[in-house]
């Protein structure tokens, strides 16, 4: 059912049939570490590349995703999936041997609540029985793409966050289980003209409170509807102005957001500055912890809102500025 | 909410500014000298070394700068450049170990793309602005000098 301006409410809403996460080294010593299905020492994932790093940890991703809901390949009958390289390599490389037909999907980091969206719609409009949905982003492949070399001497700044090296995969079906997607509120770009591209969380903070907004008008829902309201990789300076944003417009989610680039490093002892980020971020915390609690029923309605920052070297070099996006998905417990 | 006003612009720009948390200059400012200054002290040591060994004034110095741009290429490959350039920041840029480590790192990124698409197009890709307007400059200022030396200025 077409809901308010930019949403969907499911008549018959897609239920996850299966999740796995995987993560490198780092996150799977960060606080969430003992919740990913796998943690993979070695940074290249036996790969010669970054990028082929990247390719194998994403087809990792998919192979968990099925194994682990006793699926096979052939059951899949579409993916949405992306990463933040270019041209996607890691998602059409990853994926290639797989012989699935397949959406490739850029929406920076908000990639996996646009995977999940369209994903959920693919299933619920009855045009596919099962849809995996995966991201995945890697430290080195996007510094690489991104920034500098990782051998070149820089500090980063305060505001800067850390690439999250892993990723999750997601199974939606019409099989009933413990947890399902009831709605989407598919974001606008939003563009508060930040150009300073150490500081994502400025950048996607007003897009994320935008399509929260937009959520709670469409579907006439307040904070308190929802158990948590969990952003992508907002990190900490944009938490802080994603709670003032939404205080403006006269709503408090101070005592129910979460941010998945907040939770998955311990920033002092990890020295991640202002949190994670990377598609992979949103995607694996959703895939390990957040998606256990709202199976275990822990909670029981979940605002998945990842969290996109639209920057590319080339644009910002000609002068523009970074906008961002944000992608709503009512996960609830079933 | 769609895009805002330039004044608004601002205001969010402001906003941002206010509540991001900034580095501590002075802390920056110590340890770009403290470390800066032992890159040089090094580099010092090295030279006095080869003076006293016997060697001229520029052969001393030419294989000082070799053995500290060697350095840098060494700890760049090993993943130690950029962690004293944490600390360091400007103090590991400015001295000749920071050009070297601004060219070794790309050639290390790049080596898979190969030697001439990787390695080649792609060595420069930091270093590169420094060689050109550095060149260009030189270059000025040699003209100024010649014109000055022509019209009797000096």
């Amino acid at each position: 059912m077409i809901l308010g301006k930019a949403s969907i409410k499911f008549d018959e809403s897609p239920y996850i049939q299966s999740y796995a996460s995987v993560v490198g080294k780092k996150e799977g010593e960060g606080p969430l570490g003992g919740k990913f299905d796998a943690v993979i020492e070695d940074p290249m994932f036996g790969g010669d590349s970054w990028e082929d790093a990247e390719s194998r940890l994403q087809a990792q991703i998919a192979h968990y995703t099925i194994r682990k809901g006793n699926f096979s390949t052939e059951n899949i009958r579409y993916i949405f999936a992306g990463d933040l390289l270019g041209q996607l390599i890691a998602t059409f490389f990853g994926l290639k041997d797989m012989n699935i037909p397949l959406f490739g999907l850029y929406g920076a980091c908000s990639t996996m609540g646009e995977s999940l969206s369209l994903g959920a719609m693919s299933v619920a409009g009855g045009f596919s029985e099962c849809s995996l949905c995966l991201t995945s982003s890697h430290f080195a492949s996007a510094e690489k793409n991104f920034r500098f070399p990782l051998g070149y001497g820089t500090q980063r700044k305060f505001s800067a966050t850390w690439t999250v090296t892993g990723g999750g995969g997601v199974i939606l079906g019409k099989k009933p289980s413990k947890a399902r997607i009831t709605g989407i509120t598919t974001g606008k770009i939003v563009d508060y003209g930040i150009k300073d591209k150490e500081n994502m969380g400025a950048c996607m903070a007003p897009a994320a409170a935008d399509t929260i907004y937009q959520h709670f008008s469409d579907f006439s829902s307040k904070p308190q509807d929802y158990d948590k309201i969990i952003t992508g990789d907002l990190g900490y300076i944009g938490q802080t102005i994603l709670i003032d944003l939404m205080e403006e417009k006269g709503y408090d989610i101070k005592s129910n957001h979460m941010d998945c680039g907040i939770e998955i490093f311990d920033k002092d002892e990890q020295d991640t500055h202002a949190g994670a980020s990377g598609c992979g971020c949103s995607a694996s915390v959703l895939c390990s912890y957040v998606l256990e609690q709202i199976t275990k029923g822990a909670w029981k309605k979940v605002l998945f809102v990842p969290t996109g920052a639209l920057f590319s070297p080339v644009s910002s070099n000609e002068g523009n500025s970074i906008p961002g996006i944000a992608h709503a998905v009512v996960i609830e417990h079933a | 909410m769609p895009d805002l006003s330039e004044k608004q612009q601002k205001e969010y720009e402001e906003y941002v500014k206010q509540i991001t948390p900034t580095t501590s200059l002075a802390k920056n400012m110590f340890w770009a000298f403290v470390i800066g200054g032992l890159i040089c002290v090094l580099g010092q040591i090295i030279l006095e070394m080869f003076l006293k060994a016997g060697f001229g004034k520029d052969n001393a110095t030419s294989c000082e700068l070799i053995i500290l741009v060697g350095l840098s290429a060494l700890t760049t490959g090993l993943g130690l450049y950029p962690k004293l350039a944490k600390y360091g920041g400007a103090g590991t840029l400015v001295p000749i170990t920071g050009f070297a480590n601004s060219v070794a790192s790309p050639a290390i990124e790049f080596k898979r793309e190969g030697q001439v698409f990787g390695i080649g197009t792609r060595i420069f890709v930091i270093a590169g602005p420094v060689i050109l307007y550095g060149i260009l400059t030189s270059w000025i200022l040699g003209i100024i000098y010649w014109l000055g030396k022509v019209l009797n200025w000096w």
